[in-house]
């Protein structure tokens, strides 16, 4: 039995006590520990994709104990895949909360920035519903955590209303597991695939509910149109590398529909065929539409970003609600797009609300590095809003291109299109407000090199190590749209496999002769 | 019992749901406790509801057992939800010193003068 698969929950759930116990009162340690602990994480998930690559599906049972009965973690393309982009992701948002000394703002940046990983990285790799609630447990509890990170009014109020939905959520994702558990007898997801199947249509309520009650309370997490309401004012209010980190977050909801509903609850099951798909598709359709107009309305520049978070998640839900192996392509490469995509424009205007020491999108006197800036916002807004050359357009692209059935087709691609130009006029409208009609301020002060010199301190340039992660986040966008290709073909091979439920359940629950070491 | 069961869970649910739409910290925290509360009996519950019986299999007597799975679940719901209640009322507390207002829901007209405060801690 391969070891390697639990690693990504080990370490961290290893470093972060340490850095919380031993390295409190030494902030340069923690975060010479936090790097190392995360790069070695990514050095680790690059590991598991190439493990993972060979397109079996691995195994890993806590305690040696056989599938139903104890808890499986399993590592396929898909776990690897995400996993993979939680470290890079997570590494960008570090070093960025380190070269802005948002880390040193508050105390256990570190300890909990390290938990959260472990409950992200768990979440991913886990075979067992009820593991999966813990997980998101311990991703949530850390992201409390972080959430309120330096404090603050507005923080402090956003962050209470994030934690009360989610402890709802958490509420009824057990009510969902209690419900399932009654009706099967099972947690596992590959003994609920066999078991679910066996149940016929007519006697499938209770299955039905269930499934029903698990996709809302994944809905939650990813943001999807009834229960999206949370994202905005708590992404706009969190620190901006946990917001980018956050990125991530909401992708943990989809993965778990993806995950869930395709092995357990999905096509070809007579209970519960169609169900989640059908009431999926026009919620992402709506969820689309709030975005734009949230981008459109937005009058901060960080509630901007969010609604424009929740408008690439109903893209991406509406690619998921399509539950076929070429939608779910185009799904996973959107996700991946997407998540950079937020994570640059969090950090980005990080630094932009830095230096102009204001969040409204009201223009203000330029600041020193106005041009920097606009580049920087102008590249991660067409990223975001879907135009070429980035990724962004290339995953919009797939995604229409997969929903060519009649009658998802006209919702579906007015919804994408018609958001995507929203959200064009929308962040368009706001860099004319940031850095445009701003560069017209200074010009009326007569001596711009005196009002240079006796600028206060916030006035100062952004270094290179702060501009860092935001270019780090628009290379892997820009390396995304190049190797578009063969990211695309091992995709394709992802969604595959996640397709393919009778090698998962055999793979898990059939006990490997060669493997008993 | 299958109806004291039932109607317990139905009551605790009603009740904790009136009480977190009331969007104040401290009914909130008390519905958010209440279904906490009633999710435990029904996970309790949805391992069948048997009386004078063991967890475990008995090599004497014939195969009649209770689950004892829904009470392990049942036993990691209850710490888990114990500890998330614990870290609201810090965090509500928190909010309330804060902004001395003890008000779930975010009202727009901070919108407006929130640019101000938010950006320097």
């Amino acid at each position: 039995m391969m070891h390697w698969i639990i690693l990504p929950v080990v370490l961290p759930a290893m470093l972060a006590p340490l850095i919380g116990f031993v390295m409190r009162h030494d902030i340069t340690l923690a975060r010479a520990a936090s790097v190392a602990g995360t790069a070695l994480l990514a050095a680790i998930a690059v590991g598991l994709v190439m493990l993972a690559a060979d397109g079996q599906t691995h195994i890993y049972r806590l305690g040696d104990w056989p599938a139903p009965f104890g808890i499986v973690l399993v590592l396929d393309r898909l776990s690897a895949l995400m996993v993979l982009l939680t470290s890079i992701l997570a590494l960008i948002a570090l070093i960025h909360a380190i070269a802005t000394g948002w880390d040193a703002r508050g105390r256990h940046f570190h300890a909990l920035f390290q938990f959260q990983l472990m409950g992200i990285c768990g979440a991913f790799l886990t075979g067992d519903v009820f593991n999966l609630f813990v997980f998101f447990e311990v991703l949530l509890i850390a992201s409390y955590g972080l959430m309120i990170h330096s404090g603050g009014r507005e923080r402090m109020r956003a962050g209470l209303q994030y934690v009360v939905m989610n402890l709802a959520g958490s509420t009824l994702f057990l009510f969902a597991l209690g419900t399932l558990y009654a009706s099967t007898g099972t947690l596992n997801i590959a003994d609920l695939a066999v078991r679910v199947a066996e149940i016929p249509a007519e006697e499938a309520a209770l299955v039905r509910v269930a499934a029903t009650l698990l996709m809302i309370v994944f809905a939650v997490k990813a943001a999807l149109f009834p229960v999206q309401f949370w994202l905005p004012a708590t992404y706009a209010n969190a620190p901006a590398p946990v917001a980018a980190l956050f990125a991530i977050m909401t992708k943990v909801g989809a993965y778990a529909i993806l995950r869930v509903h395709t092995i357990s609850f999905g096509p070809g099951i007579p209970g519960t065929d169609g169900l989640v798909a059908s009431l999926l598709f026009p919620a992402a359709i709506v969820t689309i539409a709030v975005g734009a107009f949230g981008v459109l309305g937005a009058r901060r520049l960080m509630g901007l970003i969010a609604f424009s978070v929740v408008g690439s998640m109903g893209t991406l839900l509406v690619a998921v609600a399509a539950f076929s192996p070429v939608a779910t392509t185009a799904a996973l490469y959107y996700m991946i797009h997407s998540t950079f995509a937020a994570a640059c424009l969090f950090l980005v205007a990080d630094l932009i609300v830095t230096q102009r020491n204001s969040d409204s999108l009201q223009p203000v006197p330029a600041t020193v590095q106005n041009g920097l800036f606009a580049a920087l916002f102008f590249a991660a807004a067409i990223a975001m809003a879907g135009m070429p050359p980035l990724s962004g357009f290339l995953g919009k692209l797939l995604v229409l291109d997969a929903l060519r059935a009649p009658g998802e087709m006209p919702w579906a691609w007015s919804a994408i299109l018609i958001g995507s130009l929203l959200t064009i006029v929308g962040f368009a409208r706001a860099g004319s407000a940031l850095f445009w009609k701003s560069t017209a301020i200074p010009v009326l002060t007569p001596e711009p090199t005196d009002e240079e010199e006796g600028a206060p301190v916030r006035q100062a340039r952004a270094g290179a190590l702060q501009v860092a992660p935001t270019m780090l986040a628009l290379a892997a966008l820009a390396g995304l749209a190049i190797f578009a290709g063969p990211v695309a073909a091992y995709l394709e091979d992802t969604s595959g496999q996640l397709f393919d439920r009778d090698g998962y359940v055999s793979a898990v629950l059939d006990p490997v002769p060669g493997e008993e070491d | 019992m299958e109806l004291i069961v039932a109607s317990t869970v139905g009551v605790l649910t009603a009740g904790g749901v009136y009480l977190m739409l009331r969007l104040r910290t401290f009914p909130v925290i008390l519905g958010l406790a209440l279904l906490s509360y009633a999710v435990n009996v029904f996970i309790f519950a949805s391992g069948r509801l048997s009386i004078d019986q063991s967890p475990i299999l008995s090599p004497y007597g014939e195969a009649s057992y209770t689950d004892p799975l829904p009470q392990a679940l049942v036993l990691t719901a209850i710490v888990i939800s114990f500890g998330m209640t614990a870290v609201l009322v810090m965090i509500g507390l928190g909010a309330f010193f804060e902004s001395e207002t003890d008000r779930i829901d975010i009202d727009t007209a901070d919108d407006a003068a929130a640019p101000e405060k938010d950006t320097q801690a």
